[in-house]
């Protein structure tokens, strides 16, 4: 599906990005490295440095059989990485897509590789929803709370139109 | 015949600055708009699942089409061989690129998410007509960047004509292409007909040549620089022909459409009943872009007014961008036809004319595109040698006699 | 697909209630599955061309629990505005000008085998799987809409605004086209739609199944008793057909 050019380029950018990044962490010395929650299980699917390298390979090379070819194997399924990586804490609540408690902001937001993953899929397994921080990221456009939801956005809408 | 002095502009003056900032501003508005759009979702458009292209799609659209028909003077002196049009060819090639890019523009900052432009640079659907055409149109800015290029400098110069012809046939693919668009979608009734690729290559010629004598103008009144009415006089001309060529088009696809009564109830919603739209098509389709243009360049009393002239250009686009709305918005406005014969009602606007009412953004997104092509001419006549020095009748015709 | 019986007998799913419509009974006692569970591992393939059959006769004036099912399976909560709303299925009214006579019947994509959004769309992202569903893949969507122009039935939504706590079966965001799915994350486990499964609880008007399995239920009732396409005369031959319009 992904043309060689498009590969190249993000391989690229990624290069870039991760010069970038030597670079600032040399000028910052600082920060400190990314706390990586606990999974549920024992073992991740594959050897711990094989995910931290190639796990984007995984996920894409998986999404693209399940979308196109229906293979619904559980294996490298982002599905199976979120309901595994994502837990509520000890007081019941998730973190949520880029706060740095959650499994893959914890690294992402250390590493500023930022992943649009999170604007379709749910950021927590179906059980825990409702069981986030509630966040706000843009504008009032909220989860459970529709009438706050509701007359916020009336009131934007009406600024636009 | 002379040779023709070609020297950039100054642009030093407050009137040059002043126009730079003008365009600047409204391209600001633009990309402010467009952020504004895309951080929200497109529902707080005027845009939505029933008109799911909106006045962005209509500048974007007119743009895109009337890029082409810029190309129309270079053409006529590469391909045709007519002389008179040779001064002008740089210049015309130059804003077929800008108002191409401006077009362009629009359409991606308007995108669900433009972010994924690379997707849309390197995956194609082959037997889509967007993604045709999208390789038209990084096509025609490479073509026509090759052709101003053999235009300017001495050393490529002899492969000019080539590069000339190359460009006039992808010039035509491109129009082709983007009245396709429209032309291919089978299921709704306003669009489905062969004939809007040829409308839409001549409404790029009016279109086109309408900006190009605008922008002429404009350089050569801000230069006060000489311009001849031999030129002048040939594109006054040109004009009333591409315009009544317009509405001939217009009244062939309507009357065709007259024809078959499978198409009386979308004929009946542009010509007679569709509010909004039937007043855009007689008052701002025919009227402010077909019958008062022609007046202004074929009646006595404005025959040799360069104002008459002027404002006829500014009616063309006008009439246009009226033009581009019927056609765009109006044939979404008119219900699909899911079960002909029955009176049909859902929770989803089956049977209903959908509305729609554009919202100020939309409208400054489609401005900044305009503005954007305009920003490219007006620093690319400063930057590079486009204009010629003086366009007398003794450099543009020499056997031009008054 | 039609898989062999033999290949995965563990994932076999027998279905009770209403998918048990869809199956043929060969002994007392056993059920063969016409709409039966594909292998985690296999692909799809154009053995299989899944559809559906809306027996108007049987769709009942002022029911919604087709639309009211679709948008619970799907997490299609709405913000109260129809026009930039997602929906997937809607419930269509006809009124015959001539006589007056009245009918209902849903209408989603109708999943066709010469998609015209399949055809328009630039990147790809509009596509149809081999066994006949006609997806948007939301990773390459660029939101161009012209998918939504083509679509002769009005099938298609674009997300306007944010979306939240998706389902996991069915991921959905801002600034992509989405349609009906025919519920392929349930279809791939060997279940029917979730339209389909509502709609057999009381009515019983939507049959889902193999339209190239001369013996689903689906085909035979289509044998019988024939079945309309909506706009027949665009040659799309889609998935979807109806009784009694």
């Amino acid at each position: 599906m992904v043309s060689w050019f498009q590969k190249n380029l993000q391989k690229s950018m990624l290069a870039v990005s991760v010069l970038l990044l030597a670079g600032s962490v040399n000028v910052n010395a600082e920060v400190a490295a990314p706390v990586v929650p606990k999974g549920k299980g024992e073992q991740c699917v594959e050897p711990t440095g094989e995910m931290r390298k190639n796990h984007m390979e995984m996920l894409k090379h998986q999404r693209d059989e399940t979308m196109h070819n229906g293979i619904r194997t559980k294996k490298h399924a982002l599905k199976e990485c979120i309901s595994c990586h994502v837990q509520a804490d000890d007081k019941g609540q998730v973190a949520r897509f880029g706060e740095d408690g959650h499994f893959c902001s914890s690294c992402h937001n250390y590493a500023g590789v930022n992943v649009d993953c999170f604007q379709c899929h749910a950021d927590r397994p179906q059980e825990l929803i409702g069981k986030g921080h509630k966040i706000k990221p843009h504008h009032t456009a909220n989860f459970n709370d529709a009438s706050v939801n509701k007359e916020a956005l009336q009131a934007l809408s009406k600024v636009s139109k | 015949m002379k040779l023709i002095r070609y020297a950039s502009i100054d642009g030093n003056s407050n009137g040059y600055w002043g126009l730079m900032a003008l365009f600047a501003a409204f391209i600001l508005a633009a990309l402010g708009s467009s952020y504004f759009m895309e951080h929200n979702g497109h529902y707080v458009t005027g845009m939505t699942n029933q008109i799911v292209w909106g006045l962005p799609h209509v500048f974007a659209v007119f743009l895109i089409v009337a890029a082409s028909g810029a190309l129309n003077v270079a053409s006529i002196a590469s391909v045709f061989n007519k002389k008179a049009y040779k001064p002008l060819t740089r210049l015309s090639a130059l804003l077929a690129i800008a108002l191409l890019m401006g077009g362009l523009i629009v359409l991606v900052l308007d995108l669900g998410r433009p972010d994924r432009l690379i997707i849309a640079a390197t995956i194609y659907n082959f037997k889509s007509i967007f993604a045709w055409n999208m390789i038209l149109y990084s096509g025609f800015i490479g073509i026509v960047g090759v052709y101003l290029w053999t235009m300017m400098d001495e050393t490529v110069n002899k492969f000019n004509r080539i590069a000339g012809i190359s460009a006039f046939v992808w010039r035509l693919m491109l129009t082709t292409g983007t009245g396709s668009i429209f032309g291919f979608l089978v299921a709704r009734q306003g669009y489905d007909a062969a004939i809007m690729a040829p409308m839409f290559i001549i409404m790029s010629f009016a279109f086109g040549l309408a900006f190009f004598i605008l922008v002429m103008f404009a350089t050569y009144n801000g230069t006060g620089r000489e311009l001849g009415d031999a030129i002048v006089n040939r594109m006054r001309n040109l004009l009333g022909i591409f315009v009544a060529a317009i509405l001939y088009f217009f009244l062939v696809f309507h009357l065709t459409n007259l024809y078959a009564t499978e198409h009386h109830g979308v004929e009946a919603f542009i010509l007679r009943d569709g509010g909004v739209f039937t007043n855009l098509f007689w008052i701002g389709s025919i009227i402010i872009g077909g019958v008062v243009p022609l007046l202004m360049v074929y009646g006595p009393f404005c025959k040799k007014s360069r104002k008459a002239l002027a404002v006829a250009s500014v009616l063309v686009i006008i009439g246009g961008l009226a033009s581009m709305y019927v056609i765009i918005i109006g044939g979404q406005a008119y219900p699909l036809q899911l079960f002909p014969g029955m009176e049909v009602s859902s929770s989803f606007f089956d049977g209903v004319v959908n509305t729609y009412s554009p919202t100020l953004p939309e409208l400054m997104l489609g401005l900044g595109g305009v503005a954007l092509s305009l920003i490219i001419v007006t620093l690319a006549v400063k930057a590079l040698d486009l204009l010629p020095v003086s366009l007398a009748d003794s450099v543009a015709d020499p056997h031009h006699k008054d | 697909m039609k898989t062999d019986n033999t290949t995965d007998t563990s994932k076999r799913k027998f279905l009770g209630g209403a998918a048990a419509v869809a199956g043929i009974t060969i002994a007392p006692g056993v059920l063969l599955q016409t709409v039966q569970a594909k292998p985690d591992d296999q692909a799809v393939s154009n053995k299989v061309r899944w559809g559906m059959l809306i027996d108007t006769n049987k769709c009942a004036d002022g029911c919604t629990d087709c639309v009211t099912a679709c948008n619970s399976e799907h997490g299609l909560a709405g913000h109260d505005r129809p026009e930039t709303d997602t929906q997937y299925i809607r419930k269509v009214t006809l009124k015959d000008k001539q006589t007056g006579h009245v009918k209902t019947l849903p209408v989603m994509c109708q999943h066709c085998e010469t998609a015209p959004c399949a055809d328009v769309c630039p990147t790809g992202a509009s596509f149809k799987r081999e066994d006949g569903i006609v997806l948007v893949d939301k990773h390459i969507c660029i939101g161009c809409r012209y998918c939504m122009m083509a679509c002769p039935y009005k099938a298609r939504s674009f997300v306007h605004e944010d979306v939240y706590d998706q389902k996991d079966h069915t991921p959905r965001g801002k600034g992509t086209v989405e349609s009906c799915t025919m519920c392929v994350h349930k279809v791939d486990k060997g279940e029917n739609p979730a339209c389909v499964t509502a709609c057999n609880k009381e009515h019983k008007a939507m049959y889902f199944g193999d339209l190239n399995d001369a013996n689903s239920e689906i085909s035979k009732r289509l044998k019988e008793h024939g079945g309309k396409q909506i706009r027949a005369d665009l040659g799309l031959n889609p998935g979807v057909r109806y009784q009694g319009v």
